[in-house]
């Protein structure tokens, strides 16, 4: 890709950052309805950018952090969103276009293929109708993975760990994959029956069936929900993330060794939790770049789990939370990108310690975080976002959040880089609630 | 001067304290005095996560130590040495529609270690499951926990059954769980809300009386 006689890799970081943003802004490709959708799109998308770049926006941006609260509200269960794509992107639109925030709540990051998760076997989450009653959401089983003799294995060869050992663990349909050889065996002339070979063994055969069958109900899935997002964009919502990492500490304690083995391997095997976290790194930046181009959305969602208060001391945080995570930051803001970091709990302790980053290039949305330290604190070098609490969408009256939401305005707001948001990932609420929310934040948050 | 398997306990030093259990029932102290220093340390490990210099890594490790230390020395108690006696029962779960575990584990692991008897309930408990085993075990802390904000509805219901039932007397309930406030706790009419495991802890404790 060249521009300005400048190929992509040539480019600076801040070269590529307003690369993205100005393509964000224009969005090749949507057809707006109307000139007052574009209007709206346009308006929405230079408040956020501003909010992210520090700098004083028209008015204080305000956004949904939701869970399945949009399904729920618009009466479907979650089993028949994640089951009955049609009725996810029916929700999907109601509640957008009834609530109207600035930032579009997407389908994309909620409502799963249940019928893909189902012919995979995936085990490390249930779903509706698959473990948790058809009401409820998805919800991840906390458990170990990975023993804690098997760093060594990940890191001195993390594709190979995760193709042939921890794939067939996590996932019944990857069962066959414990027999393949690797890519890595595709040298000189490599198809005898070593590496051919376990193709044609009937479990092999069963994980490609289902994988196969798998592809297609995404496919389906995609089929139903793409278009719901882009006719939302189209009436000028608009997205925020271009995709996903993760704090590589994150990634070894939620998904391979569990709560109970992370926290026990900070004293039983420091030195490899050190070394697979900074092995894994490089790997967390590249798992986004692989699927993004030059014009894919700024906004890189980074859910944070195991950094928060009580999870580790601040001196812990320091040494095997926050170094790798922040060479996982500094690697997507290289490719201008935006870490959009969510930091659910409670962050007091760590506020002092993330402000070791470039000034106005992460997001930060925080849960139970105390807002007017943050804004003293990280708030100086990174935009902040949240934190209206669950508890008061849910069980407050319009008053009570009337008042913490001028309050947010009060204490965030000041000078920009601040938008307003939900703390906790909302699964129920008042509808007044929410509304209020949207609707104080606009009048009230002009500046 | 605490022994020296407090200070190892309490240094988080795992294998050093294992083996300075296994010299002491070598030279053939007497089990439950090795015991006794295991909860002393705990106790060490208590005080610090309350003051804010240990947190739940520390938690965690000492009682996998205490339980490992458990496991080597009852064999060799004397079948006539005596139980100590709990200091009271406490029911636990996470409630309807919710799977969430983490939290609720590590505070019925803590409530353990700590003394008491913990009848844990599991996961996605309904409201039913809750009155019966408040019903047969008599519990004085009835302990619910959840992530999601459904479950705040799934509490308020649950603590509404169990009072209706008759089943309230007596009985103190805590909520505890990421999104849990004062808002929640009024919301649901539980006694209480926890913001950390050893918050269940001391609550446990107040509400039997002791310190």
């Amino acid at each position: 890709m060249a521009e300005n006689g400048k190929s992509w890799a040539d480019k600076t970081a801040e070269e590529k950052r307003d690369h993205r943003y100005a393509s964000w802004l224009a969005s090749p490709g949507t057809e707006f309805v109307s000139p007052e959708a574009k209007a709206t799109y346009e308006a929405a998308v230079t408040r956020i950018s501003d909010a992210y770049s520090l700098r004083q926006p028209d008015r204080v941006p305000v956004s949904m952090n939701m869970g399945w609260y949009p399904v729920n509200w618009a009466g479907y269960t979650s089993y028949e969103a994640m089951y009955d794509y049609s009725k996810a992107a029916d929700a999907y639109l109601r509640f957008n276009r009834h609530f109207r925030a600035d930032v579009m709540a997407n389908p994309i990051f909620m409502t799963v293929p249940g019928k893909a998760y189902e012919l995979l076997e995936y085990r490390l989450y249930d779903w509706p109708g698959h473990g948790t009653p058809e009401d409820a959401g998805f919800q991840y089983k906390d458990q170990e993975w990975m023993s804690i003799d098997e760093y060594d294995h990940l890191i001195e060869d993390p594709t190979d760990f995760f193709y042939s050992v921890y794939a067939p663990r996590i996932a019944g349909g990857y069962e066959g994959f414990r027999m393949l050889s690797t890519p890595f065996d595709l040298v000189e002339m490599p198809f005898g029956t070593l590496n051919m070979g376990p193709w044609g063994i009937p479990d092999v055969q069963a994980s490609l069936e289902k994988l196969k069958a798998a592809a297609d109900e995404v496919g389906a899935w995609a089929g139903g929900i793409f278009p719901a997002v882009g006719a939302l964009q189209a009436e000028g919502f608009c997205q925020i993330w271009g995709g996903a990492s993760k704090a590589p500490y994150d990634f070894i304690g939620d998904s391979l060794r569990g709560t109970r083995g992370m926290l026990m391997d900070l004293y039983r095997a420091p030195e490899k939790v050190l070394a697979a976290c900074e092995r894994l790194a490089p790997l967390m930046v590249r798992w986004t770049l692989r699927h993004a181009t030059p014009d894919t959305i700024p906004g890189i969602f980074i859910p944070l789990h195991k950094g928060a208060d009580g999870f580790m001391s601040v001196e812990q945080f320091q040494k095997f939370y926050w170094p790798s995570l922040r060479t996982v930051l500094m690697g997507l803001i290289e490719e201008g990108f935006t870490p959009f970091l969510y930091a659910e709990g409670r962050y007091a302790s760590r506020l002092e310690t993330i402000m070791d980053l470039p000034k106005g290039k992460t997001v930060w949305l925080f849960d139970q975080t105390d807002m007017e330290r943050a804004k003293e604190t990280i708030g100086q070098v990174a935009c902040i976002q949240g934190n209206l609490p669950l508890s008061l969408a849910h069980a407050g009256t319009v008053d009570e959040v009337t008042a913490y939401v001028k309050n947010l305005i009060d204490v965030a707001g000041p000078g920009g880089g601040y938008v307003m948001d939900l703390g906790g990932v909302t699964d129920s609420a008042k509808q007044e609630n929410i509304e209020a929310m949207i609707n104080v934040t606009k009048e009230y948050g002009v500046y | 001067m605490a022994h020296e398997l407090v200070e190892a306990m309490v240094g988080m030093r795992e294998k050093d304290a294992l083996r300075i259990v296994d010299e002491m029932l070598e030279r053939g102290d007497d089990p439950q005095t090795v015991l006794d220093l295991g909860q002393e340390a705990m106790q060490v490990v208590g005080d610090k996560f309350e003051e804010g210099s240990f947190f739940l890594p520390e938690l965690m490790l000492s009682g996998e130590m205490l339980k490992k230390m458990a496991e080597i020395i009852k064999p060799r108690m004397a079948a006539q040495a005596e139980q100590r006696e709990k200091l009271g029962t406490v029911v636990l779960g996470t409630v309807r529609g919710d799977i969430h575990d983490i939290g609720k584990d590590i505070v019925g692991f803590v409530l353990d270690i700590n003394g008491f008897e913990v009848i844990d309930l599991g996961i996605n408990v309904p409201e039913e499951a809750f009155v019966e085993a408040v019903r047969e075990h008599k519990p004085q802390v009835l302990a619910l926990s959840g992530f999601l904000s459904l479950a705040f509805d799934s509490m308020k219901s649950t603590i509404e059954q169990v009072r209706g039932a008759g089943l309230g007397e007596g009985l103190s309930v805590i909520i505890g769980g990421g999104q849990m406030d004062e808002t929640v706790r009024q919301f649901t009419v539980a006694d209480a809300y926890g913001e950390d495991a050893m918050a269940a802890v001391a609550y446990a404790k107040k509400t039997v009386g002791v310190n």
